[in-house]
């Protein structure tokens, strides 16, 4: 399996590599991706030197344009697919149709990848992307079960990639609008989930209070972890419960489904996070690569070592971890 | 659009988990409402059951032979091999107008060269997306929900520009709660702290959705099961001047539990008459329209923004 690591600048990109990433993705400093965030990603005269990093220690670079492009802003997609091809990355990850059919008829060697954000969860969607642009791989999103993953991986006409790791996205990606319900702004819309603009921190009597474009999303007491308040994760109330009705802050991890993974036929498993910073990457990165590794010499008697557990959950988001989807009663 | 053409009324498929009996008496009465179209059909959830397949196509047959246009919508996630067998017969109905709500009903009807609508949770935000479905087979689209006026009204003038302008009608949900996510967890089950897989079919306790609100009390989301509503109910009849200018056809109307007779008969009247409904006797709280707007989507904004 190939293990795909993000990157939100050069030195991130650099640390996945080095610390044995087969692949890692990026994306442009604009709205073409899904990681629209101040500072982050790549300026255009950057991208060759990201991929010449890569090549030449063996590793595949993959630009995402992942968003949907607005007729006003359609220039900036189709200059983003012009640039990766210039520039010799690998796949581009897609997720737009119009971008789909620019790309397959304009570049027809470049290898297209269909983002999470496409949404395509069963075997006729993927059949779609294949037929009309030749996609090569797919990006799961994270709502199907481990089950589903697997039956999927036996009929789907593509490869399949999965998410290992990071972030977990509770709805299905590229369907979720509760971010630009709130503030206006959204990943298909804008790149970019309940952006930084719009959050305030209050201290109140209650505690410390997070709110998105003024909308309470959560109290923290004294003493507590505050998270980002990402509509699907605040605390909110139902008729007289105030609880997390969406979901709790935590994060996705993969790690002991891995031989399950390898043996469906999964082609590569994707850690989240181009928006965390360069020791994260190499952390999170180094660890997959040691589980993938340990998986490659001792198939059968791969376990889940307790100091690659302990690292991942101190990295995650809330400090807890979960299988999410791919785990049945968790839905 | 070149020419403006006479807006008409849809009522969209019913988001909720309605119990048979009510199903069957609502679309009785709808057969007799001054409404265009009417979609039919499970979108959200596959364990909801109150009518099978057949039974839903059947349904439909029957209210096409009133003089309106029936039109069965496809489940919005599609994950289980049996979800996919439901969808095989919903685009193998022989006759209905089949509303593709995920590329996979896209693919299965455009493989059978069958003309297909498509519902608001598949994202078509540029023109040239829209051409590529329109050469699959589409015949009308519903906007996504977050999409702003002015996004629509450029996708319009380039479809003409390019000369397909005429070829598809584009509707627009205009009333009632907005379907805004899906996932894989059931939100109503969580709730009654059930799993998914034994829900007992709590959404049956809630026939226009549960209501979330902040911790400080405002109306902040609608669960729906598996999928995530707004929380205030969305109203853009009022703009319907405009987006006949603009040449939508369709405007759409979400069913409800109460006042959907009123509501249908409200806009029926006003546009006939060329006038602005006042549907807020029938509207919880402020309403809202601000995606119209390129704004936040919940926010209620003026009349003053409305173009001239």
């Amino acid at each position: 399996m190939e293990l795909v690591a993000p990157a939100g600048n050069l030195p991130s990109l650099k640390a996945a590599i080095d610390n044995g990433a087969d692949a890692v993705y990026i994306g442009m400093r604009n709205d073409t991706n899904a990681r629209h965030f101040p500072g982050l990603n790549f300026e255009e005269s950057n991208l060759a030197k990201a991929v010449f990093y890569a090549h030449v220690a063996g590793a595949k670079a993959f630009l995402a344009i992942n968003t949907y492009p607005q007729p006003q802003g359609w220039a900036r997609w189709q200059r983003a697919v012009e640039v990766a091809d210039d520039a010799g990355f690998d796949a581009l990850i897609v997720a737009d149709l119009g971008v789909m059919e620019y790309a397959a008829n304009r570049y027809p060697n470049l290898r297209l990848h269909l983002s999470v954000q496409a949404s395509a969860t069963n075997r006729h969607a993927l059949g779609l992307y294949q037929q009309q642009f030749g996609i090569r791989r797919a990006v799961l999103p994270r709502v199907l079960s481990l089950e589903q993953v697997v039956w999927l991986a036996k009929h789907s006409p593509v490869d399949l990639e999965v998410f290992a790791f990071g972030s977990l996205c509770i709805m299905v990606e590229g369907r979720c609008q509760l971010s630009s319900y709130v503030t206006g702004k959204s990943p298909n819309l804008c790149g970019a989930c309940s952006p930084a603009e719009f959050v305030d921190w209050r201290s109140t009597a209650d505690g410390l209070e997070s709110r998105l474009n003024g909308l309470l999303m959560d109290r923290f007491p004294a003493g507590t972890v505050a998270g980002y308040p990402v509509i699907c994760k605040g605390r909110f109330r139902t008729a007289d419960s105030v609880y997390h009705v969406l979901e709790e802050p935590t994060s996705l991890n993969t790690i002991e489904l891995l031989p399950l993974l390898a043996k469906a036929g999964i082609k590569a498993i994707k850690i989240e996070g181009r928006q965390r910073g360069t020791a994260y990457v190499a952390q999170v990165t180094r660890i997959w690569r040691a589980a993938l590794d340990a998986l490659s010499t001792q198939a059968d008697a791969f376990t889940v070592r307790h100091e690659w557990a302990e690292s991942l959950a101190g990295i995650s988001e809330g400090a807890h971890t979960t299988l999410g989807a791919y785990h049945r009663p968790w839905q | 659009m070149t020419a403006m053409s006479a807006m008409k009324i849809s009522l969209g498929p019913v988001l909720y988990y309605w119990p048979r009996a009510t199903l069957l008496d609502f679309y009785a009465q709808a057969a007799e409402w001054p409404v265009d179209s009417i979609y039919l059909g499970e979108t959200v959830c596959s364990k909801r059951r109150a009518l099978r397949t057949v039974e839903w196509i059947d349904l439909a047959r029957e209210i096409s032979k009133t003089g309106k246009q029936a039109v069965l919508s496809t489940l919005t996630l599609i994950e289980a091999e049996s979800e996919l067998s439901t969808l095989v017969r919903l685009c193998d109905n022989g006759d209905v107008l089949v509303e593709a709500n995920d590329m996979g009903a896209v693919h299965l009807l455009s493989e059978k060269r069958l003309p297909f609508a498509m519902g608001p949770a598949i994202n078509v935000y540029n023109t040239r997306s829209l051409h590529y479905l329109q050469r699959l087979g589409l015949i009308r689209w519903v906007a996504p929900m977050e999409l702003p006026r002015i996004t629509l009204a450029a996708i319009l003038e380039e479809a003409d520009d390019l000369g397909f302008g005429e070829r598809f009608e584009t509707e627009i949900f205009a009333f009632g709660h907005m379907p805004l996510a899906y996932s894989a967890r059931c939100f109503t089950a969580r709730a009654n702290n059930l799993p998914k897989d034994g829900c007992e079919f709590e959404c049956l306790k809630y026939p226009d959705g549960l209501a979330v609100y902040t911790q400080d009390d405002e109306r902040l989301l609608t669960l729906n099961g598996i999928q995530t509503q707004s929380g205030d109910v969305l109203n853009l009849i009022p703009e319907w001047k405009d987006m006949q200018a603009l040449g939508v056809q369709l405007l759409r109307i979400s069913p409800q539990s109460q006042h959907m007779r009123a509501i249908i008969d409200h806009t029926h009247a006003a546009l006939r008459q060329g006038a602005l409904p006042d549907l807020s006797a029938f509207i919880e709280g402020a309403g809202c329209n601000g995606y119209w707007f390129g704004q936040a989507g919940h926010l209620q904004l003026g009349s003053q923004l409305r173009m001239p």
